[in-house]
């Protein structure tokens, strides 16, 4: 008989290992998948996992890495802060949207002034934008006692049909030919978003993806609000007395991950999106969740799971290309992914030892 | 605009059946102690197989019955994970979502485009599903209040480690309520499918899912509660497509957040009452959302 004994305090070993086992497993799962669809396993497992990297193809796709694995990141750093403290922001998807909107209507209403500072205004009012739209899901737990799960996923809902009413619009491009869909801020150069070194795929939002790493590092070691912040998710009533309040905590963690969220969507309308439609949102916000999860809502660990669930998104796409297999195939993998994780987490808390007698 | 106020609740019944078959299910699941963010995973796994054999077998209650089954294996990951591997419900509720929506995706590609073979309607013309619907409602209020399972069931959720100590296995009741959750959201979501769009697309069931989990805390975790707030929903999503279907000068767009906007406000509503009137009557059961570990 197996039993399962609580740890004092959860292995540090475990806590690396288990994510590295939860991409094994979900490889052979989903290895599985693909055979019993009547695809060959180990080329579709080769396709997601090693051709983006090393493949014939891969100076190509190489550059898209850092351009899938920013958002999330950058997303994944402020959910972490939340989750540490117990406090669930599901609906980063719709700070991320409004970022969009709000970042780009800066460059929508300056059209077509050259100055310097459009950007970077851009950058602040999406970043304003997620905050706001952060801060509802917070001020309502806060008064009312909503759950911020619930009201921060419809908020996704909303934020998807104002995307849609924008791109119908109100930011429908006056030179659109009727089609839905704002101007093109790539081809707006004081707006846009640009690779900053050849090649690498790097842009503004890959600089503030590694920033939120370094920022939200040092706010969770180092800085006496992460401390309460870790506090208030370990203890919450021990926190309390200890002067945290836990108000102030909802506020905090809910308006710095919709801020990221907010400037993540405006990095990316402003680059690799161009411009807000109707489906700005393309679930990186849902993915941010698996991000912040597998990297153990670390702030480095954030950072290399970031970069393997863009790898994933790529080889998804190289795999549609040359193996035809359905785009769906990736958000399974990263549903398995987190499934995999969760569970093998028991290792973390709890050992495993055999019953002396039955 | 003229409105034949019987014709208007005969829509809204059918509009409600998605969200008071999740929400009934999502119920008992909580009234057991367990928190289960999975509904529209559930839901989108049952919209898919249930339109995929009504199709297929041309018979639309053999649909229903399948997604049924569909809805409540697609939940036995969130099981294995919180009744077994201790795992926090939360995420694992929402890995079943992101995973329900991914396999939906993946295997509804040959079913895209097909027409669902039309239902025989019942009385008064709607659906046998919103009847069956409507009969869970006090099914479900007296298993829960009137009979020995649901009086077990509810201690398990109001305080487990008492419920373990009296000798009830914990973890198999919430195994069937879980079981029973899913095959729930499973029949509401292929009614999505099978019965009102007729048709498959990518994401169908549109945060019905969520709703229902809001519903349930509107409910106060009673039955007629979650009848109530099913009409609710339906009855602001009829009268939004009414509005659209009039040619009301307000964008589609703008109209469409309707059904999301009227349940972030009812849910403030209800949470406002719960927190400051303290005889609100009952609250969230005890043991809702906590793992269980028997030491011994």
């Amino acid at each position: 008989m197996i039993r399962l004994v609580p740890r004092t305090e959860t292995s540090a070993l475990w806590q690396i290992a288990t994510p590295v086992m939860a991409v094994v497993a979900t490889m052979l799962a989903g290895g599985l998948l693909f055979a019993i669809m009547g695809y060959d396993p180990v080329a579709a497992i080769r396709t997601i996992f090693w051709d983006p990297l090393f493949g014939p193809a891969a100076g190509y796709s190489r550059p898209q890495l850092l351009v899938k694995a920013a958002p999330l990141i950058l997303i994944a750093s402020g959910l972490a802060v939340g989750f540490r403290a117990g406090i669930w922001n599901i609906g980063a998807e719709g700070q991320y949207i409004i970022g969009a909107i709000t970042g780009a209507a800066v460059a929508l209403a300056a059209y077509p002034a050259p100055e310097m500072w459009i950007f970077p205004a851009m950058v602040i009012a999406g970043a304003l934008g997620g905050w706001a739209w952060g801060m509802i899901p917070a001020l309502l737990r806060n008064w009312f006692g909503a759950s911020e799960i619930l009201v921060s996923l419809m908020l996704v809902y909303v934020a998807q049909r104002i995307a849609a009413w924008m791109a119908f619009g109100p930011m429908k491009n006056p030179e659109g030919f009727g089609m839905p869909g704002s101007r093109n801020l790539q081809q707006y150069p004081a707006a846009s978003n640009p690779e900053l070194i050849a090649g690498t795929g790097a842009h503004w939002g890959v600089v503030a993806a590694a920033a939120a790493v370094l920022a939200t590092w040092f706010l969770m070691s180092r800085h006496i609000r992460g401390f309460h912040i870790r506090a208030a998710g370990i203890a919450p009533r021990a926190a309390r007395f200890a002067g945290v309040k836990p108000q102030t905590l909802v506020a905090f963690c809910l308006g710095l991950s919709g801020a990221l969220a907010g400037m993540a969507g405006l990095f990316e309308v402003a680059g690799p999106a161009g411009q807000i439609t109707d489906k700005v949102g393309v679930g990186y916000g849902f993915t941010a969740i698996i991000v912040a999860f597998l990297g153990r809502l670390h702030p480095v660990g954030i950072l290399l799971a970031g970069l393997l669930l863009a790898l994933t998104y790529i080889g998804g796409e190289l795999a549609q290309l040359t193996m035809n297999l359905p785009a769906a195939t990736v958000q399974v993998f990263q549903g398995m992914l987190l499934f995999f994780l969760l569970g093998f987490d028991l290792l973390t808390r709890y050992r495993i030892t055999r019953r002396a007698t039955a | 605009m003229m409105i034949d106020p019987i014709a208007l609740f005969l829509l809204l019944l059918s509009a409600s059946t998605p969200i008071l078959f999740a929400a009934l299910g999502e119920l008992v699941v909580e009234r057991a102690g367990v928190l289960n963010l999975g509904v529209e995973g559930m839901m989108i796994v049952g919209a898919l197989s249930g339109f995929a054999t009504a199709y297929y077998s041309g018979n639309a209650f053999l649909g229903f019955a399948v997604a049924a089954l569909a809805g409540a294996l697609v939940a036995l990951p969130f099981t294995i994970l919180t009744q077994f591997l201790m795992s926090n419900q939360v995420a694992s509720g929402l890995a079943l979502t992101l995973f329900g929506l991914g396999l939906a995706a993946l295997f509804g590609k040959p079913v895209e485009g097909v027409r669902a073979p039309t239902m025989t309607a019942g009385p008064l013309g709607l659906n046998w599903i919103v009847w069956l619907g409507l009969a869970m409602v006090p099914a479900i209020w007296w298993f829960l209040n009137r009979s020995r399972a649901g009086l077990i069931l509810r201690g398990v959720g109001e305080n487990h480690d008492a419920a373990h100590a009296l000798g009830y296995d914990v973890r198999r009741v919430r195994l069937a309520a879980i079981a029973f959750g899913g095959a729930m959201a499973g029949i509401g979501g292929a009614f999505i499918s099978v019965a009102t769009v007729l048709q498959w697309t990518e994401g169908m069931t549109a945060g019905a899912g969520w709703i229902a989990l809001a519903i349930v805390v509107f409910s106060n975790w009673t039955a007629p509660g979650v009848l109530a707030g099913a009409w609710l929903f339906g009855g602001v999503t009829v009268l939004q497509l009414r509005l659209q279907a009039a040619g009301v000068r307000v964008p589609v767009q703008l109209l469409s957040m309707a059904p999301y906007l009227a349940t972030i406000i009812v849910l403030v509503a209800i949470s406002a009452r719960q927190k400051f009137s303290r005889r609100a009557g009952g609250t969230a059961p005890g043991s809702l959302g906590q793992d269980f570990h028997a030491l011994r």
